[in-house]
């Protein structure tokens, strides 16, 4: 049924863009940053289901659970922390969202120029099992193996840097009520 | 799931608009909030609309490639989100503010 | 071929010894070396006199390829033929006897050890200048003794107006030397070399034009002019009186201002072939003659007095290579070195004696008290003024008779700056030492005759001017032996000189007579005027118009002063000033030009990152752009 075609295109493509696009815009217009977070968290749900769509199974669930479980609540968990909400958001001059439009509408016109002609020169071999774990890790754990032990490390770094970074000790307290007296 | 390939009727084209319309959406978050926690999520939906496009193509050619470079760019996406959040939360500490242009120290 | 770069080294090791050593080394010690490395040079002199007795052409020695662009080779080659071993006779031969005078005479003087330095590389200096074997051997020497000129006449640089007289000198040789140079350039054009032997083989052939040869010989005697104090050129020589005495003598006198007359004799061959040029020289040379010698009529600065005589002799000098009497110049070059020198010296001992007075109207009745100087100076008078059978009237009796036999209007009017040369010769000596002693008392009680060391050149001088003349006696006195200078010179000269007409024996005698005739009056007249009458020179206050005009040199240099330096002057500051404005205002502005556009994009930079980001992507997207459109 998600096959069925509107305009030419199947009906689950177009609904599931629909939802991607519109959460994308109310996560970059909203004031309030936790509106925005929730938004965001929408976005990476439909974005899954475009996975799904793309017989990436796999990878539509470890969005889920990565992007919108984990890295979504670390970012509401540091905006509950530092207690941020809508009066504290800084003020945004008007030209600057013209610049950003203009800016970000040529790139969008450029990369459409470049990109829209590749269909016509990319082999089109559509795979049945591509997306499934077990042909994901068989081609992890032979062809990129080295990439994936690096990555492991990475995360280390990230986590021990991470918790550094976030260590209250004592100065860092004193600093913190000095620099609230004296605003830099 | 059916797992008759979309592309039967689906042209690799449309997922490159969707793809480059959501990155540029993000893009337009990147340069406009002031905010340092909502500029990390803007880049999070450039992310992932660069997610999508590679799976996209990892599906159109039926290469597992792009589908194991999303995967990269998860794990990359993830410790910078969490080190970035470490250092808007030490920043706060010390100057009561997220907002992006207070950060000036080294101009110029 | 080693004696003659011997010869000319051995000044060279003095130079260096006094320059490095001298300071702390006694003053005997570093005088007598740097006197005895010229007495060295003088012997190897005469042991090249010897040589070259028996070898007409010269010998020669090559030192090493200076210079080779297309078919001008130049070397730095050295050569002594009969010019350049009698030039170097005189030259180390007098450098000798000043030399040991100077010790005695700068003794005590903090820049000892530099004064020898100097004076052994002016010897130097000239002794390339006149044992080159090429122009620009001659052209190296003539700036080496200009630059010796200038640090001996400025050598009390404490004093401005010392420095000032030495950088006036150095100039106006350097006035000189452009028409030097001009020459030099135009052999080269002309000649393609700067040997003398081929430029001369060259010339001879009739190879190149009687204009550009003309062109040539008139640059070249630019250059003399310069270097010997010749109209317009001559002013530099009374001020350069502002060095020591024995630097007047040396340089000023005897061998420094007598490059311009090798340099003519050297080119005889050339002068032969221009006779407008000729006649450039006879004219500025009697012009020159006759304006330094009533310059010098009332002159009351002793030393001032014997420089214009030696302009003044100069210029007679001038007027025998100007009718083409070659060897008669070179004689009367090497009485009048002889006379001169002693003159200078003389009047160095006197200005010891009076601890630095030099105004001949607070001196006099020294006769008594310094005996040798006086007698010395008493015979340089004698020889400079024509008395017969002293060295001068010979040597000037010489151009005289010549002259007659050329050009009897230029005859009259040099036996009339004659007349004058006596005329102030003696009045200078007898108000110097005849007359009650008009000085202050403390310069009677010290007064005392100089010590040997100046003595002993004042006695060898007075004997040379003697009995110089011998060297070229006229054919009227002896038969055998007569002319030795001229035959000794033949082989440079000899060519040249077939032309020169020569008076008879009867006419000569008669010449002979009107010469001494000349003397006699300047003699009666001065003797009368400043014995018998006792008068001394009056005082500034007193001068009658005519007078003043003579002591106040013609007012020439005040007339160089508003000619040529004023204008120069305004010119340099106008330069100045535009130069100020507009280059360093240009590099000034292009300076502040871009200072300020670095300034307007500085806002670029302001550290903000949604800034830098929007930078960031504008670049990427101009980038895709470019490469989509490609």
């Amino acid at each position: 049924m998600l096959s069925a075609l509107i305009f030419g295109l199947p009906i689950g493509f177009l609904v599931f863009s629909f939802i991607t696009i519109l959460c994308a815009l109310y996560v970059v217009t909203n004031d309030n940053p936790v509106f925005s977070v929730l938004a965001l968290i929408l976005t990476f749900f439909s974005i899954s289901a475009h996975y799904v769509m793309l017989n990436a199974q796999f990878l539509a669930v470890v969005n889920l659970i990565v992007y919108a479980g984990a890295i979504m609540v670390l970012f509401l968990f540091v905006l509950m922390l530092l207690n941020l909400s809508k009066e504290n958001e800084p003020k945004v001059k008007y030209g600057w969202h013209f610049a950003a439009v203009f800016a970000a509408g040529m790139l969008l016109i450029i990369l459409a120029a470049s990109l829209h002609k590749s269909s016509e020169q990319i082999m089109r071999n559509p795979a049945q099992d591509i997306g499934m774990v077990k042909s994901l890790g068989k081609v992890l754990f032979t062809d990129y193996l080295v990439p994936f032990e690096l990555s492991g490390i990475l995360f280390l770094a990230a986590m021990v840097g991470a918790v550094l970074l976030g260590k209250r000790d004592k100065n860092n307290e004193t600093e913190a009520r000095d620099s609230s007296n004296n605003p830099s | 799931m059916n797992t008759d390939s979309i592309f039967s009727s689906l042209d690799i084209s449309h997922y490159i608009y969707l793809s480059s319309v959501l990155f540029c959406i993000g893009l337009f978050g990147v340069l406009t909030r002031r905010n340092a926690i909502v500029l990390l999520m803007c880049i999070e939906l450039m992310l992932n609309a660069v997610n999508l496009l590679f799976v996209a193509f990892s599906s159109y050619m039926g290469d597992s490639a792009g589908q194991l470079f999303v995967f990269f760019i998860m794990v990359v996406a993830a410790a910078e989100a969490a080190v970035g959040l470490a250092i808007i939360v030490m920043i706060y500490r010390n100057v009561r503010s997220t907002d992006v242009g207070l950060f000036d120290k080294l101009k110029g | 071929m080693s004696t003659l770069f011997l010869a000319l080294l051995l000044p060279v090791f003095g130079f260096l010894f006094s320059g490095i050593a001298g300071k702390h080394l006694p003053e005997k010690i570093t005088g007598w070396i740097s006197s005895l490395t010229i007495l060295g040079s003088f012997v190897l002199s005469i042991g090249i006199f010897n040589d070259v007795a028996n070898a007409t052409s010269g010998i020669a020695a090559v030192g090493f390829n200076f210079l080779s662009v297309g078919d001008v080779i130049v070397d730095f080659a050295i050569q002594a033929d009969r010019l350049t071993s009698i030039m170097m006779l005189v030259i180390t031969g007098i450098g000798f006897l000043i030399h040991v005078y100077s010790i005695s005479y700068m003794h005590g003087d903090p820049g000892f050890y530099k004064f020898f330095a100097y004076l052994n590389l002016f010897v130097f200096n000239m002794l390339v200048l006149v044992m080159g074997s090429n122009f620009l051997m001659l052209f190296f020497g003539w700036e080496g003794v200009g630059l010796c000129s200038y640090l001996l006449i400025g050598f009390w640089y404490e004093n401005e107006s010392y420095g000032k007289a030495a950088r006036k000198a150095f100039i106006m040789n350097r006035i000189g030397d452009l028409g030097l140079l001009i020459g030099l350039f135009l052999i080269i054009a002309n000649f393609k070399s700067l040997n003398y032997s081929e430029v001369m083989a060259a010339a001879s052939t009739g190879a190149v034009s009687t204009e550009v040869i003309t062109a040539i010989c008139v640059a070249l005697f630019v250059g003399a002019m310069g270097k010997s104090a010749q109209i317009p050129l001559y002013t530099w020589l009374p001020d350069a009186m502002a060095g020591p005495t024995p630097v007047s003598a040396l340089i000023h006198a005897a061998t420094m201002v007598t490059a311009g007359i090798y340099l003519v004799v050297r080119c005889n061959v050339l002068f032969e072939l221009a006779p407008a040029a000729q006649q450039l020289i006879l004219w500025v040379g009697l012009a020159t003659s006759i304006l330094a010698a009533l310059i010098g009529l009332k002159q009351n600065d002793i030393k001032k007095v014997l420089a214009y005589s030696t302009v003044s002799q100069l210029g007679l000098m001038f007027i025998a290579l100007g009718i083409g009497a070659y060897s008669a110049a070179m004689f009367h070059l090497i009485t009048h070195a002889f006379f001169k020198a002693l003159l200078f010296l003389g009047s160095g001992s006197v200005i010891h004696a009076l601890g630095g007075e030099q105004d001949i109207r607070k001196m006099g009745g020294l006769k008594k008290a310094m005996p040798i100087t006086y007698y010395t100076f008493l015979i340089g008078t004698l020889a400079i003024s024509g008395m017969p059978l002293f060295s001068g009237f010979f040597s000037k009796d010489e151009i005289l008779a010549t002259l007659f036999a050329q050009n009897t209007l230029v005859w009259a009017l040099t036996v009339v700056s004659a007349l004058i040369t006596g005329i102030y010769m003696f009045r200078v000596f007898l108000v110097t030492f005849h007359g009650g002693f008009r000085g202050t008392h403390e310069q009677e009680h010290h007064l005392h005759e100089s010590p040997a060391l100046i003595t002993f050149p004042l006695i060898v001088l007075a004997l040379l001017s003697l009995l110089g003349g011998l060297i070229n006696l006229p054919e009227l006195f002896t038969q055998n032996n007569a002319q030795w200078l001229k035959h000794w010179l033949n082989p440079i000269i000899g060519a040249s000189q077939e032309s020169l007409h020569h008076p008879e024996h009867h006419t000569e005698w008669l010449l002979m007579a009107i010469a001494v005739g000349a003397f006699v009056v300047a003699l009666l007249y001065t003797r009368n005027k400043y014995i018998a009458k006792q008068s001394i020179p009056e005082s500034d206050a007193e001068m009658t118009d005519l007078a003043k005009l003579s002591s106040n040199k013609f007012y020439v240099d005040e007339l160089y002063d508003k000619a040529v330096v004023t204008p120069t002057e305004i010119i340099g500051d106008t330069l100045q000033k535009t130069d100020d404005s507009i280059f360093i205002g240009a590099i000034g502005g292009v300076n502040k030009l871009f200072g300020s556009i670095a300034n307007g994009f500085k806002f670029i930079q302001n550290g903000k990152i949604h800034y830098y980001l929007l930078y960031m992507v504008a670049g990427i997207v101009i980038i895709m752009a470019l490469n989509l459109f490609r």
